[in-house]
C-alpha cells in the first residue's frame, strides 16, 4: 500500500435517524491526503445520506466530522455548519441523479463553481469597477481551464441539457473542481455510462488526483471501477459498517459476500 | 391537408361553438318592446369562421410541433426577431429610432397618450423588478403589488406629514420596498413553487388589508389625494408641462432600470440567482449561499417596484388601496411571463403589450377583455417561452471553435 500522507477528513460514529430509522449507524470513516476511497454497499445502504451528512445538507443525529485542510494548519468540525460553507472549506460533490443548472451554459455551470472564491458584491455588479472586471475574467478563463482539463471545451457555450449523457456527468465533476476542493465526493460517478465512458472516467479520476493532487472519495456500484481505483474500500449495509480495507481484503470478506449475494442457506 | 377527418374535425368544432357562444350572439331580450330578438344569421358567422380557424389553427399547431423536432435534433433555431436583434447593424439603428420616438412621442401625441405611456412605462419599471425575483430567481410571487402599494404610500404618507419632495421620496421609497423586500423574504426562506406563491399572496393581501384598514396612518378607503406632482426645480408648470415631464422622469428611470438589471444578469449574483432558479440543493452545494441569494433577490426586485409606487402616487396624486389589488400582482406577473421570464427585451415587450393593448382595444369596446384574453392564451400556446426568450452570454476564447448555445 502506497504511502499516503495526513488524515484530512475523520468521521467517528456518525449516526443519521430518520424516525424510526436508522439510516446510518455510528460509521467511521478516514480518508488520508491523494488517496482514493471508494464507498460501497447494496441500494438503500445509506452511502448518499452519508454524503449528505458530511456536506451539510443533513444534520446528523450523532458523531463528528472532522476535517483538516492540507493548506490549513487546523482541524474545522463539519457538524452545523451549511453546505455552502463545507464547500468553501474544500469539499465539493456530485450528485447520483445529475442536477446541473440545466439552462445555463456548460461555462457557466463551471462559473457558479467559482463563485465561492469571488467576492463581487451588489455595487460592483452595478458599477462594474476594475476590481470586478478583471475578477470576472479571471472566472471566465479559470473555468475555461477546468472544462479542458476535463475535456468539454467544445461544449463551452451550449447549454448543460443539450449536452450528452457522459459528459453531463463530468460537467458535474467539472463543476465541483472548480470550487476549488481539496477532497472531491463523488456519488455514483458511472452511473448510467457504457464501458468504454466508464475507462475514461476512470483515466480522469486518476488525473484529478495526480494532477491535482485531491482526494476523492466515491459511492460506486460498478466493480470493475471500484477495484482498479480505490486504495481503500469502506463497505456499509443496513446503515452499518461492515468492512474497510484494500481492494483485495474486500474481495475476500466473507461478510462482503454475504451482503452482496446473500447468506448460503443449510438446507 | 383537407382529408376528410380534417372537415369532421372542423365541423364538429363549429358547431360546439356556435353552442357555446349561442346565448350571447344569437339570443338578446329587447327591453323596450318586451321581445326576444333571434340573430340566426350571427350563427352562422361563428360557424364559418370556426370552421375556417380551426384548420388554421391546426396548421400552426402542426408548424409548432416541426419546430419542436427540429430542436430535439439540435438545429435550434432562433426566431427571426431574435436573430435581427443579436445583429448590431439592426439593433442599433433599432435603438436609435426608438430612441428618437421615445423623445417626440409627448409632442406629438395627446396628454391622454402620454399619461397611458407613463403607466406603461411604470409598469415596464416594476415588471423589470419582478423579473429579478421570478425569471432570474424562480421565485413566484404573487404579492409583488405590495410592494408597489409601500412606495407609494410613502410617498403620500412622507410628503403629507413632513412635506418631503418627490425627488427625496424617490430614493426613500426603493429603500422602503427593499426592507419590505427582505421583511417577507425571511418568512419564505424555506418555501418553494406553490407554498411560496400562497405565502407571498397572503403578503400582498396583509399589506392591501392593513391599509384599508388602518384609518389613522393611511386613510382607510378613502385614500390619500392631493399628492403633489413633481417638482421640476421650483418652477410652477402647467399640467401639460408637467405631465411631459414626469414622462420624461419615466423614461430615465426606465433606462436606469434595464441598465442596472442587465448588469446584475451578467453578474456573480445574477448567476447565483439563476442556479437558485434551476436547481437548490446543486446550488447550494456549489458554495451559493441560498439565504443571502434568496434575500437579494426579493429585495432588489422589491426596490422597482417601491420606485414604481413613488412614481405612480405622484403621477395619480391620488391613491387608495383599490389600487393594488391582487389583480394588478397578476398582471405585472402576466408582463414577465408573456414577455418571456429572465429576458430584458422581452419583459419590456410584455409590459408595453398589456398596459397599451386594452388601450387600443377600446374601440371594440365590450369585446375588449375578451380579445384580450384571446391573443393570452394564444401567445402562451405558440411561445409558451415568451415574446422574447431569454439568451445566455457566450464567450469567445482564442483559437478555440465554439459552437453557440
Amino acid at each position: 500500500m502506497p504511502d499516503f500522507g495526513k488524515q484530512i477528513l475523520a468521521v467517528n460514529g456518525l449516526s443519521m435517524v430518520f424516525g424510526g430509522l436508522r439510516a446510518l449507524d455510528r460509521i467511521d470513516l478516514d480518508v488520508r491526503q491523494g488517496e482514493v476511497v471508494a464507498l460501497i454497499g447494496p441500494n438503500g445502504a445509506g452511502k448518499t445520506t452519508f454524503f449528505n451528512c458530511i456536506t451539510g445538507l443533513y444534520a446528523p443525529t450523532e458523531g463528528d466530522m472532522l476535517i483538516s485542510p492540507p493548506r490549513k494548519d487546523k482541524n474545522i468540525r463539519l457538524n452545523g455548519l451549511k453546505p455552502n460553507l463545507v464547500t468553501e472549506q474544500g469539499l465539493a460533490r456530485t450528485f447520483q441523479n445529475i442536477r446541473l443548472f440545466q439552462n445555463m451554459t456548460v461555462l457557466e455551470n463551471v462559473m457558479i463553481g467559482r463563485h465561492c472564491r469571488m467576492s463581487a458584491g451588489i455595487a460592483g455588479a452595478i458599477f462594474r469597477n476594475r476590481a470586478t472586471r478583471h475578477e470576472e475574467q479571471q472566472v471566465v478563463e479559470e473555468s475555461y481551464v477546468i472544462l479542458q482539463k476535463i475535456g468539454l471545451a467544445q461544449y463551452v457555450n451550449d447549454f448543460a441539457k443539450n449536452l450528452p449523457y457522459g459528459a453531463q456527468r463530468r460537467l458535474e465533476i467539472a463543476r465541483a473542481m472548480a470550487t476549488d476542493p481539496f477532497i472531491l465526493l463523488l456519488d455514483e460517478p458511472a452511473a448510467g455510462m457504457n464501458t468504454r465512458e466508464t475507462e475514461e472516467l476512470d483515466d480522469l479520476i486518476e488525473k484529478i488526483r495526480e494532477m491535482e493532487g485531491i482526494s476523492i472519495l466515491l459511492i460506486e456500484h460498478d466493480m470493475k471501477l471500484v477495484m482498479s481505483i480505490s486504495d481503500r474500500i469502506f463497505v456499509v449495509d443496513y446503515g452499518k459498517k461492515i468492512a474497510e480495507g484494500t481492494p483485495e481484503e474486500i474481495k475476500s470478506d466473507p461478510a462482503v459476500i454475504k451482503a452482496y449475494l446473500g447468506e448460503e442457506s443449510d438446507a | 391537408m383537407f382529408s376528410i377527418e380534417e372537415v369532421k374535425k372542423s365541423f364538429l368544432v363549429s358547431i360546439w361553438f356556435m353552442f357555446l357562444t349561442f346565448p350571447i350572439m344569437v339570443i338578446r331580450v329587447n327591453t323596450i318592446y318586451k321581445i326576444v330578438e333571434w340573430r340566426w344569421e350571427r350563427m352562422f358567422y361563428i360557424g364559418i369562421g370556426t370552421f375556417v380557424i380551426s384548420f388554421i389553427w391546426r396548421y400552426l399547431m402542426r408548424r409548432k410541433e416541426m419546430g419542436v423536432k427540429k430542436k430535439e435534433v439540435g438545429e435550434d433555431a432562433l426566431p427571426l426577431a431574435q436573430r435581427l436583434l443579436q445583429n448590431r447593424r439592426v439593433s442599433y439603428p433599432a435603438i436609435a429610432l426608438v430612441a428618437v420616438l421615445a423623445l417626440i412621442y409627448p409632442f406629438v401625441f395627446s396628454l391622454y397618450q402620454a399619461n397611458i405611456m407613463i403607466t406603461a412605462l411604470i409598469y415596464v419599471v416594476i415588471a423589470l423588478g419582478l423579473n429579478i425575483v421570478v425569471g432570474l430567481a424562480g421565485l413566484l410571487d404573487l404579492g409583488y403589488v405590495a410592494f408597489y402599494a409601500v412606495g407609494a404610500y410613502a410617498y403620500a404618507l412622507l410628503n403629507y406629514h413632513f412635506g418631503l419632495s418627490f425627488w427625496v421620496v424617490l430614493p426613500i421609497g426603493a429603500a422602503i420596498g427593499a426592507l419590505f423586500g427582505i421583511i417577507l423574504g425571511f418568512p419564505v426562506l424555506r418555501l418553494r413553487g406553490d407554498y411560496l406563491a400562497i405565502v407571498t399572496l397572503g403578503f400582498g393581501e396583509i399589506i392591501r388589508l392593513i391599509l384599508e384598514n388602518w384609518n389613522e396612518f393611511s386613510f382607510g378607503p378613502s385614500g390619500i389625494a392631493n399628492i403633489p406632482r413633481p417638482s421640476f426645480f421650483g418652477i410652477d408648470l402647467s399640467l401639460a408641462e408637467t405631465t411631459r415631464f414626469v414622462y420624461f422622469i419615466m423614461i430615465g428611470l426606465t433606462i436606469f432600470t434595464i441598465f442596472v438589471v442587465n448588469r446584475l444578469e451578467n453578474s456573480r449574483i445574477g448567476r447565483a440567482w439563476i442556479a437558485l432558479r434551476e436547481d437548490e440543493v446543486a446550488c447550494q452545494a456549489m458554495g451559493i449561499d441560498k439565504t443571502k441569494t434568496k434575500l437579494t433577490a426579493f429585495a432588489l426586485g422589491a426596490t422597482w417596484a417601491g420606485m414604481g409606487g413613488v412614481v405612480f402616487a405622484a403621477q395619480t396624486t391620488f391613491i387608495n388601496p383599490a389600487s393594488f389589488t391582487i389583480w394588478e400582482s397578476v398582471i405585472i406577473l402576466c408582463c414577465v411571463v408573456l414577455g418571456g421570464m429572465g429576458s430584458i427585451i422581452g419583459v419590456i415587450l410584455g409590459a408595453l403589450v398589456i398596459k397599451l393593448l386594452p388601450e387600443y382595444l377600446r374601440e371594440f369596446s365590450q369585446y375588449r377583455m375578451l380579445l384580450f384574453g384571446a391573443i393570452l392564451v394564444i401567445m402562451m400556446v405558440f411561445r409558451p417561452g415568451g415574446i422574447i426568450t431569454s439568451v445566455r452570454r457566450t464567450y469567445q476564447f482564442k483559437g478555440k471553435s465554439n459552437r453557440h448555445a
